[in-house]
């Protein structure tokens, strides 16, 4: 039982991480049909601004952890939206209108270039940082094992609910997030309707990339480690909780996050942590065969 | 269209152009500051951050004067402009190169063929050359075998490496645990490798394009992993060695054999380790020109005809009473067994397979060499994959440039040319002769 509690808390935590990021592939797949394959470099890209900015607050002397998290946050999610937009700019934005493999193709191209970007002008080596947030509780003690919840993942399971809950605000009740969902039902229509469509698109890719920087972020204070690698595993699970979860749907996203998160942490506690992958990824296929729509999802209909 | 809003404002041009490269080369500041002005690393086990601010502005710099240059290029040569966002405009069915060559096809096909089997006996042909051409005509068969999938069927396969692996494990595993030759096991390799096809193909076969790339992505990875964690079966990160070699009627390419007779004392010849090379390159060049002339003729069969039906109109096909699962199935297990023959030639000419061969990297590439060929187009994908071997073999000082211009090139090829650097799709079937709509939009916009 201790141990079970003890995997669920490790899953949940890893399942904040992959809903994060998840929630920049639905948006982007929602809105334009496509799936953002450099989603996962853009992880990457934040989870390197977020160790270089803490190693720069730490040689300047920020040593108060609440300012240097806001700080290195609101780094993180400035450069790297930043490089969201570009993305979006520079490889999808002269393809839209033309077919869906041109764009899949695209964004594989842009996924190579980013990795190669990060590895030449960062170095191939893995990056660590130093903990920043140190100690944990004891949640229920048993003899022998005790259940612990340590303050980062305590940070990591808040953040994850706040960024939630303004972004469910955003998306229900401000002009952005009414445009976004009038683009995402019928684009031709928005356009109509005097809504800025490109804008629109730019947007949502400026608001995944942000998610998905405080995802690398959280990543880098719960592991310590990170390098330039590390987007296409998390990626490619990221897009397996999107689809899972029913891809389109932001609370879907979330929900398949959070599922393969733990399906991932009980997977390694339990069976073999050289195998998690391959769980993760199996369970992509099982779903795509027995559920295409997801959890969450809507019936896609198929009109001629 | 996309670009330069400004002009339309009554500033004059030249502050207009300004604008605009200097807004790109502040987006470009943004972007590099982080990434190329600092540089993270470790000294003494703890992360210091360097700075590099003179590689910053080179950075900017090159951005704002390569985007004044577009711009310069644009204003200058409308003509030019023209003729690069045309194609884009009509779907890239006016390909006019992709058309010429076509026409000709017959003489420039024989005329290339002709290159390709006197290649090694040329003077300038050496080891390192056959090798390399070797190399080429491996993903060139690979390119074949993925446009029945991707070019022909219209089905986005980003695991194609994964039938490549099961190929090119299936005979290592054959060849050293059960000593079957080469050429035994090149059908069986095949056959496994189009068995893999079928059972992951049956189930997604069903699902919509991106859904199945992924999945396939998914699949290739399992295989990967499995390869690389289950130590007892494959030999694990360490891979297989001692691979046999391919045997021509029974003659071994070696100094000498225990039993039977040696390549070089049947003909009465020296012996030369280029010989080796030199029929590997044959081998392959008749297993990528046997798989050309399957795709070419199957092409012309109903199984290819529906095939292209279900890449152009899903609904349509259909309609007309094709059944859609049996024919992509058909075109996954086929793809699969030349992606298989060409494993299992992989393994044999390098001895030594692991893991580390069959990375999504892999896929990507001859991905790549189809989509930018042209789907569909089986010229294009020489071109491709010869552009995609010797441009870095040519490029070695760069070597570490390499994957980032290689990803580059895939963006810009698809913004100038959507549909493949050779793209034609002309229809392969017309009624009554009549040259109608000419193609067109094809698959539409999302």
């Amino acid at each position: 039982m201790a141990y079970f509690l003890q995997q669920l808390i490790n899953g949940v935590t890893l399942g904040s991480i992959y809903g994060l990021i998840a929630i920049g592939y639905t948006m982007v797949y929602g809105i334009i049909g496509m799936i953002n394959f450099a989603h996962g470099e853009i992880y990457m890209i934040g989870a390197f601004m977020a160790v270089l900015c803490f190693t720069m607050l730490g040689a300047a002397g920020v040593t108060w952890v609440p300012l240097a998290l806001v700080m290195v946050l609101l780094v993180a999610i400035v450069f790297t939206a930043t490089y969201g937009w570009a993305v979006e700019r520079i490889a999808y934005r002269p393809l839209r209108g033309s077919h869906r493999l041109a764009a899949l193709i695209s964004a594989i191209g842009m996924s190579l270039a980013l990795q190669n970007y990060v590895l030449l002008s960062q170095g191939a080596g893995v990056k660590a940082v130093a903990p920043i947030i140190t100690g944990r509780l004891t949640v229920y003690e048993t003899p022998g094992f005790d259940v612990t919840l340590s303050y980062i993942q305590i940070f990591i399971m808040v953040l994850t609910v706040a960024l939630m809950a303004a972004f469910a605000t955003l998306i229900t009740h401000t002009a952005l997030g009414r445009a976004q969902r009038a683009c995402e039902q019928d684009r031709g229509m928005a356009l109509l309707l005097g809504i800025d469509v490109d804008r629109t698109i730019s947007l949502t890719f400026v608001m995944g990339a942000a998610l998905a920087a405080v995802a690398g972020v959280m990543v880098t204070l719960y592991y310590g480690v990170i390098d330039f690698f590390m987007g296409f595993i998390a990626g490619l699970k990221a897009f397996t909780a999107a689809v899972l979860g029913g891809i389109g749907s932001l609370p879907g996203a979330m929900l398949g996050g959070m599922l393969l998160g733990m399906v991932e942490a009980f997977w390694s506690g339990y069976f073999s942590v050289e195998y998690k992958d391959v769980a993760a990824f199996g369970i992509l296929v099982l779903v795509l065969i027995f559920r295409p729509t997801g959890l969450l999802g809507r019936p896609e209909i198929e009109k001629v | 269209m996309a670009d330069g809003a400004a002009p339309a404002r009554k500033t004059s041009p030249a502050v207009a152009i300004l604008r605009e490269a200097g807004l790109t080369a502040a987006v470009a500041f943004a972007l590099a500051l982080p990434l190329i002005g600092l540089r993270g690393f470790t000294r003494g086990g703890a992360m210091v951050v360097e700075t590099r601010f003179e590689w910053l502005a080179i950075a900017v710099a090159v951005v704002f004067v390569g985007r004044l240059a577009l711009i310069g290029l644009r204003h200058a040569i409308p003509r030019l402009r023209r003729a690069v966002a045309a194609p884009r405009r009509v779907g890239g069915h006016a390909a006019g190169l992709g058309s010429q060559i076509e026409r000709y096809r017959v003489p420039l096909g024989a005329a290339a063929l002709a290159f390709v089997a006197a290649m090694p006996f040329m003077p300038f042909a050496d080891r390192y050359i056959i090798d390399v051409a070797t190399l080429v005509l491996i993903y060139v068969m690979l390119g074949w075998g993925l446009n029945i999938v991707v070019g022909l069927a219209g089905l986005l396969d980003l695991g194609y490496v994964a039938f490549y692996a099961v190929g090119a494990y299936s005979f290592a595993l054959l060849g050293t645990t059960f000593d079957l030759s080469f050429w035994a096991c090149l059908p069986i390799a095949g056959a496994c490798a189009a068995m893999f096809g079928l059972l992951l193909g049956y189930p997604v076969l069903r699902l919509r394009g991106d859904y199945l790339a992924i999945v396939t992505l998914g699949f290739g990875e399992i295989v990967r992993l499995v390869l690389t964690n289950w130590v007892a079966f494959s030999g694990g990160p360490n891979g297989i060695s001692g691979i046999p070699r391919p045997t021509l009627f029974g003659l071994e390419f070696k100094k000498r054999v225990a039993e039977g007779q040696t390549f070089h004392e049947f003909f009465g010849i020296e012996h030369a380790g280029v010989h080796r090379i030199i029929f590997l390159y044959y081998v392959i060049l008749v297993l990528a020109l046997l798989t050309n002339l399957f795709v070419l003729r199957i092409r012309r069969l109903p199984i290819g005809r529906a095939w292209e039906a279900l890449r152009e109109d899903e609904v349509a096909s259909r309609a007309l009473g094709i059944n859609p699962v049996n024919t992509k199935l058909s075109a996954f297990a086929l793809g699969a067994m030349f992606g298989g023959f060409a494993g299992s030639f992989f393994a044999t000419r390098s001895g030594f397979i692991s893991p580390e061969s069959f990375t999504f990297i892999e896929s990507a590439i001859i991905l790549s060499i189809v989509v930018l060929g042209g789907m569909g187009s089986q010229i294009g994908v020489v071109l491709a994959a010869a552009a995609i071997v010797l441009v870095p073999e040519v490029l070695r000082e760069f070597a570490e440039y390499r994957m980032l211009a290689f990803g580059m090139a895939m963006v810009l090829i698809m913004i100038w040319r959507p549909r493949g650097l050779l793209a034609h799709r002309r229809p392969t079937i017309l009624l009554h002769g009549r040259a109608g709509g000419a193609g067109g939009g094809g698959q539409g916009g999302p």
